[in-house]
């Protein structure tokens, strides 16, 4: 079988033990003794001195810990290793574009066109190893093939004295032909394969591949493949992020918002326009507001559909008054504007035949936005649980809605239609009496101690024509913070009107709404 | 600008785009805005922050079309005026009362713009005034039951006939919507003769 995969010569560089080295990184502390990274107890990394101490990958703590006793054991962290790589990355993009970070410690790059720049394929290698060295580490091995399992095995190969292996162009099964097949990282076939009497990765890929997919099924021929010298995987470069964030200082620090507002305009251009320039636009914006005294102000906001420039300063301006005196108490140094989201500016575009109404309503509402502030314009949206004025939430126009409670929960006991047509967003205290101007509770039996004849607010009085009641309401009791506990009922006045009331555990009646 | 048919007859066909009418709060103002945003248009509350959303939402309105600005403070005249110019249908409760000439200048913007506004109360030169003149909630015992409906009487006086109109329907319905009773027009002026039984 040939493949139709064409080939191109890749370097693979591979940092030994690079959790461990990260660990050190990161600790800052002196790079020696022995150390061994652990995941599920087992040891995935370990250090030159624990690995002389008989510590192997793969052995069990407690076993690595009885052969090395003044082992340090350290926990596993794929984010610890991958943040400490990645300006490794950068350093080697500085010399070879186009790297593709296989895992933490291990990267690949198309070496083809670098070799021609640099004279050589080992100067390409010696510019890598340099690259990284600069920031301090040491102990890089780089493999040179046709393939990047290839490439992957010869860098594995190499000692630390000579750190750079060159495999010729065509010579990638040869290379792999006396290799153990341990190095397919396979631990089932690794095991497998020596007990049928294939111990080396050329005694593999002189079998019939469809004797390999008979035996071993889709996964054993990708495996075979690898120890043909034909990895079908290509050297896919990262997206080297850019830097859209924009940032002004101000010195001296700045009192007045409108101050802030004004200088900030430029900066907002500035970083609409970099947007633009790059066919992107900004769907969500972070703000970061820094002053004098160290305080630090942050919020992300969002936009319905995406922002221009006075957009961003209204956001910058939304934010310093909700800061003011309260996360910020002293003048402004520094506005720094991140983006969050992006979106294609083409998304974002004005019709050929103007733009639909609701860019109209979009326009005047963040009008009405910039005169009142942000979250004096709201739209209604309808979460989960049993209060009415709990289930209502008022989200701020352009902001997207977050539902504490879940809307299809079933919610026993929350109202059923019809549902009262004004809810006070602060309950408001009322006085249910009977006949004879007494109190109404409820006793322990959950029973009236009397029937409501007159329901007072405020100064009006109102008799009462008909009531149903009452309905217990015992939420979270095992909260104190947020437990309920409490009755409704309905009450019909003889004006026509009809309220939704509640008694709460201390006596007090109060009214959640009015069904008008 | 279409309505509910039980308010049709009363309203001589709909809504006249353009001109303002005085409204009583609560569930008539969600009918009244139900209809025009379940056909698409959006719709805005300024100055009533205890409007029930989830009434709104069984009444018919559609949430994600519906905006509200509850406390427009002392420029609520001109947040109407800005609405009016995107929003074809807008409801406000005016928290101080409203001098005749700005309520003529929002009236000239509202022809221009074609929108419809609704006012919670009183407006200088409203096309119509929709009032709630009787209403009985049934559903609800001597401590048993549940509100399962409210019957009304609306009643509409025009400024173009003087006699008001009325019409008796239930709002809300047991679902919350508006549902059409007997509709039976009945001009109050005109009534029934009196005679002698024997």
């Amino acid at each position: 079988m040939t493949s139709a995969i064409t080939q191109t010569r890749c370097l693979v560089l591979w940092l030994m033990d690079w959790p461990v080295i990260a660990w050190w990184l990161d600790t800052g502390v002196p790079q020696t003794g022995p150390v061994a990274v652990f995941e599920a107890n087992q040891v995935i990394a370990c250090s030159p001195d624990a690995r002389a101490e008989g510590v192997y990958l793969g052995q069990r703590r407690r076993e690595a810990q009885s052969r090395c006793p003044q082992l340090q054991v350290v926990a596993a962290n794929v984010q610890r290793d991958e943040q400490i790589f990645t300006p490794l990355v950068v350093m080697i993009e500085r010399s070879v574009p186009k790297v593709q970070v296989i895992r933490p410690g291990l990267a690949a790059l198309r070496v083809r066109g670098p070799a021609r720049y640099y004279g050589g394929e080992p100067e390409v290698a010696k510019a890598v190893l340099s690259g990284i060295n600069e920031l301090g580490v040491t102990g890089g091995r780089v493999g040179i093939a046709d393939d990047i399992f290839t490439a992957e095995q010869a860098a594995r190969d190499t000692q630390q004295a000579d750190p750079i292996r060159v495999v010729p162009p065509g010579g990638s099964a040869g290379y792999l032909a006396p290799l153990s097949v341990n190095r397919l990282g396979d631990p089932e076939l690794s095991e497998l394969l020596p007990r049928l009497g294939v111990h080396l990765l050329g005694d593999f890929a002189a079998m019939a591949v469809n004797d390999v997919r008979d035996r071993f099924g889709a996964r054993g021929v990708r495996l075979y493949e690898l120890a043909c010298g034909r990895d079908p995987r290509e050297v896919v470069p990262r997206d080297v992020p850019l830097e859209f964030a924009q940032q002004i200082d101000f010195d001296p620090p700045l009192v007045l918002a409108e101050q802030v507002a004004f200088c900030v305009q430029a900066t907002a251009e500035k970083f609409i326009t970099a947007l633009a320039a790059q066919q992107r636009a900004c769907t969500e914006l972070r703000v970061v507001l820094l002053a004098e005294q160290g305080e630090h102000d942050e919020r992300v906001w969002l936009h319905p559909d995406c922002f221009d420039a006075p957009a961003v300063v209204d956001r910058v301006r939304w934010q310093l008054q909700a800061a003011a005196g309260k996360a910020i108490g002293s003048p402004l140094t520094r506005v720094r504007l991140e983006p969050v989201a992006t979106d294609a500016i083409a998304h974002h575009a004005p019709g050929l035949f103007g733009s639909g109404t609701d860019e109209k309503v979009h326009h005047v509402l963040s009008r009405v936005q910039a005169m009142l502030g942000h979250g004096s314009v709201v739209r209604p949206a309808i979460g989960g649980g049993r209060g009415l004025a709990e289930r209502q939430q008022f989200v701020p126009w352009g902001d997207r809605a977050v539902l504490d409670r879940l809307p299809d929960r079933p919610w026993p006991g929350h109202l059923p239609d019809p549902l009262p047509a004004t809810v006070f967003p602060q309950r408001r205290r009322v006085e249910v009496t009977d006949a004879d101007g007494v109190r109404l509770a409820v006793n322990d039996r959950l029973l009236l101690t009397s029937i409501p004849a007159r329901l007072g607010i405020g100064a009006v009085s109102l008799q009462l024509a008909s009531w149903a009641g009452p309905w217990p309401i015992d939420e979270r009791g095992w909260d104190g913070s947020c437990a309920v506990k409490g009755c409704r009922f309905q009450m019909a006045d003889d004006t026509g009107g009809a309220w939704l009331l509640v008694l709460d555990e201390d006596g007090s009646w109060w009214a959640e709404g009015r069904y008008d | 600008m279409a309505v509910h048919p039980a308010l049709t007859g009363l309203l001589d066909g709909g809504l006249q785009p353009g001109a303002a009418y005085s409204v009583d709060g609560g569930a008539l103002l969600l009918a009244l805005l139900a209809e025009p945003s379940g056909s698409g248009l959006w719709c805005g509350v300024v100055g009533i922050p205890e409007l029930g959303a989830e009434a709104a939402r069984s009444a018919g309105i559609v949430l994600d079309r519906l905006v509200l600005v509850p406390k427009p403070g002392e420029r609520w005249l001109s947040v109407v005026a800005s609405l009016a110019e995107a929003l074809p249908i807008v409801a406000v409760r005016p928290p101080s009362p409203v001098r005749d000439g700005d309520a003529a200048r929002l009236a000239a913007r509202l022809r221009e713009r074609s929108s419809v506004l609704l006012v919670c109360g009183d407006w200088p030169r409203g096309a119509a005034e929709l009032r709630i003149t009787r209403a009985q909630w049934s559903g609800l015992g001597a401590g048993h039951g549940y509100l399962c409906g409210r019957e009304v009487t609306v009643s509409v006086t025009s400024r173009h006939s003087g006699m008001p109109r009325t019409a008796r329907m239930l709002l809300p319905d047991a679902n919350g919507r508006l549902a059409a009773g007997e509709v039976s027009v009945v001009e109050v002026s005109r009534r029934p003769r009196l005679r002698a039984v024997g």
